[in-house]
């Protein structure tokens, strides 16, 4: 159904829908006020980012007053039109988004694209990862692949996100970066992480591709086996996962979310906003909100945060034009 | 066992937890009957709150008294105001709000209550044997079962047809199954039917379609149909107690739609709302001739059905979530969420690891559902109020209650024009004797019909599933026996009717 969102977004929002109190002047202050625009609506992984983030700031006293603004509409895109055509007035503004900006300005969902806003930062991050049930005959991806190679049609992965969405691109990633051809994997799509989940549980399909933290919640749990993780290193929240990497298929992959500002914010404002994120960071504050959300850190800043986005942007076009979704 | 069970009630039965619980049913209550704020949001508001309370028995209490005053809130909207909230209580609108019409809201509102009761408890009972059993149920159905199951669901349209012209009644359904298809779909890169309309890239909202095809029209006709409205709005609300005959007339609906809304509320597709219909449906198809005819104009098994199935379906989403850790539907989503948070992880080791909690859990689904029985008999006199204001209030106010209602879930101004645009076409309709509720019943099942079809056809490189998975076909032969049996009854009163003609 169109209004049951996303497992994954609601761990991260269940958590943080809390307002955020103005703490005045603890003589550190950074900003003064800034404004959350959310492209999403109230319970979603972006609200979950902005209002957590707010939290934070204003909590470590950062930031004096935070304000949220839920603008849902266009997959995003109505959000960021609305920050470009009143670009002037909306300096006092941050726009939450996530790796989906690049991949549906890529579709056309929306005529925009990161370029068309000033790049503040990118703030958390989550690992993809493959995943299957603890019953499996499956235990690591050489087994995965080889059972690939003996049925194509019969190793479906599942995953929560539309074909050509996020967590198919990873699959195709993955799979392309072990010398299959991505067009042949049998993608399954679902509507919500949970209902991928008991998928993989009741043998739907042979593997789910999924976010980590996600992944770690259930693995913990006993319920499924994580046989590969996209980060360059094990990751210390669930150290048994081998990464891709480790297993010679070399491919990485980050589901970023970061803050926006509107074209043509001024420098000073830019380098003040981007101050107190960095900031943010060494705030017990923060640290509550994070572990609480069970994000990973994963900042860049300014210039950094461009040549990252550029190289996902070239990966993803690339992988999705293979694909034929361009 | 037993251990855990008396932990987990001298956990529950503390002055704190007593407290916590009575406190969430009436937040959940009054926050849920504003349309637009179902139990999720409710949830997710009370989540932080719940949180810094810090013991995971006290939170989990607090947010199931919420979600059960939630689930009871919603319906009143409905059955007062033809209003649902949410999908699960639509099909309590289909006879609730007649009943309300006639002045029997009093009535309504306690029978929902004890239906709802009655519901939520037996699925607890059940929820308590079975829970570890049951989690290879909720693995047994795959896409094809599902897609089978949103069949079935179509096919009891045939019983909401019933009385009326079968024709529009299908014109309308395909009309709520076109509708269901704008927007981008869970399956599909690219947006459908949104006429380069950002606004309907994820679709028609469920509650803005909910509120223009049920409330709005409902206010305009008593704009346009004085007498209509006078003869609700004498606000004497008689007939509060149900009388033996009645009671015993609803016990057997609500002891068959407790075992039946239960089991499908385990499979992690279907939840409250395809049990809710299909509680009506099967109801409706079992009930003698005379009773048949009552369905659709206040008939007390007609409300007690769908109360009963979506209560009990909520709890049977627990065996999911906390024998497996997957959320079956939004709310369990959440309630995962927040269990997590409290650094609580559901799963097939919740019951051996932390027993207390499993237990509190289900120790706070009894003490959730029988407290807001009793706190709401008592208040439902005065919710049933609320159509004893003078209709130049009354009317305002239900329109105040629709449009917000369709903007709070998204905060997006455009809803409110497609929702009075929506609602102005629904009001024609209504004047031309469409029935609207099959429209609503495509709409909400289209979406999860073609989903789970074309996943199957992915799966299956065609259409094969039908024949390779044995329960597919069973779903889909009751699915045909739901149509025709209703209508082979039908043909053959009437031959027996002429029969009897000719004898004389």
């Amino acid at each position: 159904m169109k209004f049951t969102l996303g497992r994954r977004a609601f761990i991260a929002a269940a958590a943080s829908l809390s307002l955020a109190a103005p703490v005045f002047a603890d003589g550190h202050k950074v900003v003064d006020s800034i404004h959350f625009l959310i492209p999403g609506g109230a319970g979603g992984g972006w609200d979950g980012t902005a209002r957590g983030t707010g939290e934070a700031l204003t909590g470590a006293g950062l930031v004096g007053t935070a304000s949220y603004e839920n603008m849902s509409g266009g997959g995003g895109g109505k959000a960021i039109g609305y920050l470009i055509e009143n670009a002037d007035s909306q300096h006092g503004t941050l726009m939450v988004n996530s790796t989906p900006i690049v991949i549906r300005s890529l579709t056309g969902v929306f005529p925009h694209n990161f370029r068309d806003l000033t790049l503040v930062s990118g703030t958390i991050g989550d690992y993809a990862a493959l995943v299957v049930g603890k019953d499996s005959p499956i235990n690591s991806m050489s087994d995965l692949l080889a059972a690939y190679d003996a049925d194509a049609s019969g190793t479906a992965i599942g995953g929560g996100s539309v074909p050509g969405g996020m967590d198919h691109l990873v699959a195709a990633m993955v799979m392309e970066a072990a010398g299959k051809d991505a067009l042949n994997v049998k993608y399954i799509p679902y509507d919500a992480g949970g209902k991928a989940m008991a998928a993989l549980l009741s043998g739907e399909i042979a593997a789910l591709s999924t976010g980590f933290s996600e992944a770690v919640a259930l693995a913990q749990a006993g319920e499924v086996k994580i046989i590969g993780v996209t980060s360059d290193e094990r990751v210390d929240a669930y150290g048994d996962a081998p990464t891709m990497k480790e297993q010679g298929i070399d491919t990485t992959f980050v589901n970023w979310r970061g803050f926006f500002g509107a074209p043509g914010l001024p420098a000073d404002k830019l380098a003040m906003y981007q101050e107190a994120i960095t900031k943010m960071y060494d705030t017990p504050e923060w640290e509550a909100v994070r572990a609480r959300n069970g994000w990973v850190n994963i900042h860049n800043s300014g210039d950094d945060f461009k040549t990252f986005l550029e190289a996902q942007e070239k990966v993803i076009g690339d992988l999705m034009k293979k694909l034929g979704f361009l | 066992m037993i251990e855990g069970l008396l932990n987990g009630l001298s956990a529950a039965f503390s002055i704190q937890n007593l407290l916590m619980v009575i406190a969430g049913c009436l937040i959940g209550t009054f926050i849920g009957m504003l349309p637009g704020l179902g139990p999720m949001s409710i949830i997710a508001i009370m989540i932080p709150v719940a949180i810094t309370i810090g013991d995971p028995s006290a939170a989990i209490i607090l947010l199931a008294g919420v979600y059960y005053g939630a689930i009871f809130g919603g319906s009143t909207s409905s059955i007062l105001l033809n209003a649902p909230g949410v999908a699960g209580t639509v099909a309590s609108s289909f006879d609730g709000y007649p009943m309300a019409r006639k002045g029997q809201a009093g009535k309504a509102l306690t029978i929902a209550a004890i239906a709802s009761f009655a519901g939520g408890s037996i699925g607890a009972l059940l929820l308590m044997i079975f829970a570890p059993m049951l989690s290879t149920v909720a693995l047994l159905f795959h896409s094809a079962e599902y897609f089978a199951l949103m069949v079935v669901g179509l096919s009891a349209i045939a019983a909401f047809a019933g009385t009326g012209n079968v024709g529009k009644a299908i014109l309308m359904t395909l009309l709520g199954l076109v509708m269901a298809t704008v927007g981008e779909g869970a399956l599909f890169n690219m947006p459908r039917f949104t006429m380069g309309l950002m606004d309907l890239q994820s679709g028609f909202s469920f509650i803005t379609l909910a509120m223009a095809m049920f409330a709005l029209p409902e206010a305009l006709f008593l704009v346009l149909n004085p007498k209509r409205s006078a003869q609700g709005a004498s606000g004497k609300i008689e007939n509060l107690r149900i009388t033996r005959e009645e009671g015993r007339k609803i016990a057997p609906v609500i002891g068959r739609q407790s075992i039946q809304g239960f089991f499908i509320g385990v499979l992690p597709g279907a939840g409250a709302t395809i049990a809710s219909f299909l509680g009506y449906a099967v109801e409706r198809n079992i009930a003698t001739k005379e009773e048949q005819e009552e369905f659709g104009k206040g008939a007390i098994k007609g409300l007690a059905a769908p109360e009963t199935a979506n209560n009990a379906a909520c709890t049977g989403s627990f065996v999911p979530l906390l024998t497996l850790g997957i959320p079956g539907s939004g709310t369990t989503a959440i309630l995962l969420g927040a269990l997590i948070a409290l650094n609580v992880t559901p799963g097939p080791r919740l019951m051996i690891d932390e027993p207390q909690i499993f237990w509190a859990v289900i120790i706070s689904m009894y003490i959730g559902n029988l407290v807001l029985l009793i706190l709401n008999l008592p208040l439902i006199p005065y919710i049933a109020k609320v159509l004893a204001i003078p209709r130049n209030y009354l009317i305002p106010f239900i329109l105040f209650f629709t449009l917000m209602g369709s903007y709070i879930g998204q905060n997006n101004a455009t809803e409110l024009l497609i929702l009075v645009g929506m609602g102005i076409c629904a009001t024609v309709l209504k004047f031309a004797d469409y029935p609207l509720a099959p429209l609503l019943i495509g709409f909400i099942l289209g979406g999860m019909l073609e989903d789970n079809f074309s996943r199957s056809m992915q799966l299956y490189d065609g259409i094969g599933f039908i024949v390779d998975r044995p329960m597919t076909l069973g779903l889909l032969v009751i699915a045909v026996l739901l149509v025709v049996i209703p209508s082979y009854r039908a043909r053959r009163a009437k031959a027996r009717q002429e029969g009897v003609a000719e004898g004389d």
